[in-house]
């Protein structure tokens, strides 16, 4: 049986986004699927009916028609009270849920029989990167809110020297280093602002240097904040008054503040305070990205912009949706790559793998049964400090004892003069030449760049056929065997003296710079 | 016509153009001046020869040489360029069996009156001469059957096979024993051809024995072994410009056997006793391997070439095989207009023979100056946004760095890992014929393009 994927418009006020675009339509068909689109549920993003339609998707005018219609709902938020309505047992859900803040929810899905995959619990392990979509939300809501930000900066983020005077390049400072953090990082270094960062996890100093921000530090040891899933956890109260000394200093200097400090399951920490903020110079901008969560500005209002002492505070909590077209392509891949792994037949048949530990994460409630929060991850995706050193200690390279050498020159020697002792002196002669040769071949050849080692076989195997001089002393002698004995090794040694040097030659030819 | 002291004269004339030759060949400004002085060289001794020393019989030799050069000069003509391996292999057994026909017309003329020690020498000069002529016959013409495909490439390993191997040995010592003894009373022609039998026996069986990948090994060994035999031709006719040239030939090819085997981290003699690349156990000593494998399509690719500002080309047997070296010129000149730094790092034994990538890229009209080796651009991997590995398998297995335990431990590689994104394309999941997984495919940053070479990166070119 094929299954029928829905995709519905978001219906939470100001949600732009989709959770597949036309381009994710195409290749979930041919995972076998067939694709039902709500008429209108890309337009914020700008994917319009037509471009589904040229897709092969089909258009459905009402939500209630994509719910009795479909086997698999795609959706972006958590669905709406209406739409819980519509869910039916068997049916597969595939959101954003967020069952820990929302266990009414959970309740509501587990009791309506309803499979249900929360987008928020895919677990953050390397082979799940790919269907990883806070990841992927994070990094555009960093990058949004250096836009923002800039928006509500009234000067340039790049110094500039210009006739009309000297501009003093933005300073900025982000807060947390997780993907949105070094997202934010990037784009305000690209904008050619002066880019500092602080984590409490140490070990991301690195990736802030990768981007080019500039890593601060705290005089503090013996606390590394790295929580489990590579997430930050509650550091100790020392930590957070050494930390918050760190963030009045920085807050006098520079000009915007972007926090995106979260630790899962709590309320956002509060790291800027209402003096920070004042002490903050006039049109300084802050953007906190934990609005949602309560934010890490104590005076940030969620989903609004407000100017405080003089400084603007960002608190949108649709940062991702006020960048709808990339979210939507990045979350509609991002499902496209669950569904994917979870269509191993490629045949539209659809199989929860309890087994496979992404999808054993993701799903919340099957079946009628609560399977939230699932068992621990296995594995940290956080670059594993604890890592043995990476390179194995170079191996001492081989002694050679220098008696190796002796010894074998001594026989060599000894050789020699043997054969000299027996030997007439006519073959001496010979063998002079012959050693010498050897030796000179050895030099010659020792520097052939690797490019030409073809060529210079094929001229070699030419060279080599001088053994033709061997037939042509034979050629003239009385014995008629041995005359054609002879013009038979000429014939086979002149195909390879012409061949040889010809096909070098053409090869030499193509060498060009 | 001419004396005996002119045709000497030309002799050292035309070792010194032989010398030149090679010497020219070490680079590639003079690579096509110092083919011609092989030419040069090789006219001079011929002619020398046949005006000084032939006396008679000029209509067979001028007919055989006509023949010979003509079939020659066909062949070079219409070799495709991925089909160098079997041509020079092919040429490497004529130089064998000229040896080998020489050895004997020269026995059977006895021509020369020695006695004593010198007749001794003389014989085993004759001896050897035949045995290194026949090795080099009979394993050319194996390893041309290998890299033309008529022979299956996986090595073939009786049981027993070193001790097969000795046996040969000493039996052809033996016979050789038997030949001084016979020869001094003017027979030994029967342990000559058994040995000579023996000898073919053992070229088959020690090049059978050789697996695909070790093939660049044993096509420059061949190159020497025919260098040695033109040799030992030398010694026994009593001519240096032979004994010369046989050594500056079979010195060469040691070295670059020496070097192919440098670039494998194997030793000489492990490679020459064959059995390498049975497969079997492939995963055994690797262990599990994390991670999974992103396949992409052609226009994906398309995307991040044009996307990249460095791009690094790793060319492997496999674009050989699907003849894609022109549709990679093609991509790679597409990439270039757009201001593309797009780079080809050849690792030393990629391919059949030494430097059988170089000679396709020249081909496909790859300017030289892009074509780097492996310790020219290995530091720069971590600088390169997109590294296309075309084909190739255990010469970008970071295995060999990381894991001590595995077959190919030590072998330099190139460590495309190290750059943004690597693309692989490949024609399925089969292990290289090192038979070892590669880690590398399941690196987070790996990207598998699937399918032949030449269809994957015509569909490329078209998205570009």
């Amino acid at each position: 049986m094929v299954l029928t994927i829905g995709i519905v418009r978001e219906s939470y006020p100001g949600e732009r986004r989709v959770a597949t675009t036309p381009e994710v339509a195409s290749q979930l068909m041919k995972l076998g699927y067939g694709v039902v689109v709500q008429s209108g549920a890309g337009a914020e993003a700008s994917f319009s009916d037509e471009a589904y339609r040229a897709a092969g998707c089909e258009i459905a005018d009402a939500t209630s028609a994509i719910y009795n219609q479909c086997d698999i709902v795609l959706k972006v938020r958590a669905p709406a009270d209406e739409e819980l309505g519509l869910l039916r047992s068997g049916q597969t859900l595939i959101s954003f849920i967020w069952p820990a803040q929302n266990p009414e929810l959970l309740k509501t899905l587990t009791e309506r029989g309803v499979t249900a995959l929360a987008m928020d619990s895919v677990p953050r392990i390397s082979r799940a990167q790919k269907m990883d979509a806070l990841s992927s939300m994070a990094n555009i809501a960093g990058y949004r809110a250096v836009v923002e930000a800039a928006q509500h900066f009234g000067r340039f983020f790049t110094g500039q020297i210009t006739a009309a005077g000297k501009i003093p390049p933005a300073k900025v400072l982000v807060i947390g280093a997780g993907v949105a953090g070094l997202a934010a990082i990037g784009a305000a270094r690209s904008m050619g602002a002066i880019v500092r960062a602080f984590d409490t996890r140490p070990e991301v100093k690195e990736q802030v240097e990768s981007m080019d921000g500039e890593f601060l530090m705290l005089d503090f040891k013996d606390e590394d904040g790295s929580g489990e899933g590579g997430y930050a956890k509650v550091m100790s109260k020392e930590f957070i008054d050494a930390e918050m000394a760190l963030f009045g200093e920085q807050a006098k200097d520079v000009d915007i503040i972007i926090t995106t400090a979260l630790i899962p399951g709590k309320p956002a920490p509060r790291l800027i305070t209402a003096e920070m903020v004042e002490s903050m110079k006039d049109g300084s901008v802050i953007v906190d990205l934990a609005a949602e969560q309560g934010g890490n500005c104590e005076l940030t209002e969620p989903g609004q912009v407000v100017v405080k002492h003089g400084v603007t505070l960002i608190g949108y909590t649709d940062l991702p949706s006020r960048l709808a077209a990339q979210s939507s392509q990045l979350y509609g891949t991002n499902l496209r790559h669950l569904l994917t792994d979870m269509t191993p037949g490629k045949d539209g048949e659809l199989v929860v793998n309890m087994e496979d530990e992404a999808i054993r994460g993701a799903t919340i409630c099957t079946g009628g049964e609560t399977t939230w929060p699932p068992p621990a991850p296995k594995l940290s995706a956080a670059p594993k400090a604890a890592r043995p050193a990476a390179a194995p200690a170079p191996k001492p390279e081989k002694k050679r004892s220098t008696g190796g050498p002796v010894i074998a020159m001594a026989l060599g020697a000894l050789a020699l003069f043997g054969l000299g002792a027996v030997a007439p002196p006519s073959f001496m002669a010979h063998f002079t030449v012959f050693v010498l040769a050897c030796f000179v071949g050895y030099m010659v050849i020792w520097n052939v760049t690797p490019a030409l080692h073809t060529p210079l076989m094929s001229v070699t195997n030419a060279i080599s056929s001088i053994i033709v001089i061997g037939a042509l002393l034979q050629i003239s002698s009385a014995h008629s065997l041995i005359v054609w004995i002879a013009g038979f090794t000429v014939l086979i040694t002149s195909i390879n003296i012409a061949g040889g040097f010809a096909v070098t030659r053409r090869m030499l030819e193509m060498f060009r710079k | 016509m001419i004396s005996a002291g002119i045709v000497t004269a030309s002799y050292v004339a035309a070792t010194i153009l032989f010398i030149l030759a090679l010497g020219g060949l070490s680079n590639q400004e003079t690579a096509r001046r110092g083919n011609w002085y092989g030419i040069i060289g090789m006219s001079i001794a011929l002619m020398a020869t046949i005006l000084g020393v032939v006396t008679q019989h000029y209509a067979i030799l001028i007919v055989a040489l006509l023949i010979g050069g003509s079939i020659g000069i066909v062949l070079a003509r219409r070799v495709q360029m991925t089909q160098m391996p079997e041509l020079v292999a092919s040429l490497h057994s004529l130089v064998g069996l000229a040896a080998v026909l020489v050895g004997f017309a020269n026995f059977m003329g006895h021509s020369t009156s020695f006695a004593g020690v010198e007749l001794t020498i003389h014989n085993i000069e004759t001896y050897l001469g035949i045995l290194i002529g026949a090795v080099t016959f009979s394993g050319s013409i194996v390893a041309f059957g290998k890299l033309s495909g008529r022979i299956g490439s996986k090595p073939m390993t009786l049981p027993a096979r070193h001790w097969l191997n000795l046996g040969l040995l000493l039996a052809a010592i033996w016979l050789g024993h038997e030949f001084v003894q016979q020869a001094a009373a003017d027979g030994g022609m029967l342990p000559l051809v058994l040995m000579t039998l023996v000898a073919l026996a053992f070229g088959i069986h020690m090049v059978m024995a050789i697996g695909g990948a070790d093939m660049p090994v044993v096509v420059s060994m061949l190159n020497s072994y025919s260098g040695w035999a033109a040799s030992a031709t030398g010694f026994m006719l009593s001519n240096d410009l032979l004994i010369v040239t046989g050594a500056l030939v079979g010195s060469s090819g040691a070295i670059l056997s020496y070097i192919m085997c440098r670039a494998m981290n194997r030793s000489f003699i492990a490679v020459i006793a064959g059995g390498f690349g049975t497969g079997g156990g492939t995963t055994a000593a690797s262990g599990e391997i994390e991670g999974e494998i992103v396949a992409i399509q052609p226009d994906e690719t398309a995307e991040m070439l044009v996307n990249a500002k460095e791009v690094m080309i790793v060319p492997g047997y496999g674009m050989a095989v699907a003849q894609a070296q022109h549709t990679v010129y093609e991509i790679t000149k597409v990439l270039r207009e757009k201001g593309i730094n797009v780079r080809f790092g050849i690792h030393p034994v990629a391919g059949r023979m030494p430097g059988h990538m170089n000679v396709l890229l020249a081909e496909a009209k790859v300017p030289y100056d892009i074509v780097f080796e492996m310790d020219e651009i290995n530091e720069d991997f971590p600088d390169v946004d997109v590294s296309m590995v075309i084909g190739s398998n255990d010469i970008v297995n970071p295995d060999a760095q990381e894991k001590p335990d595995s077959p190919i431990a030590g072998m330099p590689v190139l460590e495309v890992w190290k750059g943004g994104t690597t693309i692989v394309l490949k024609r399925s999941m089969a292990t290289g014929y090192a038979g070892v997984e590669n880690p590398l495919f399941y690196k987070e940053n790996t990207r598998m393009l699937f399918g032949d070479a030449k269809e994957s990166l015509d569909a490329v070119l078209k998205a570009l």
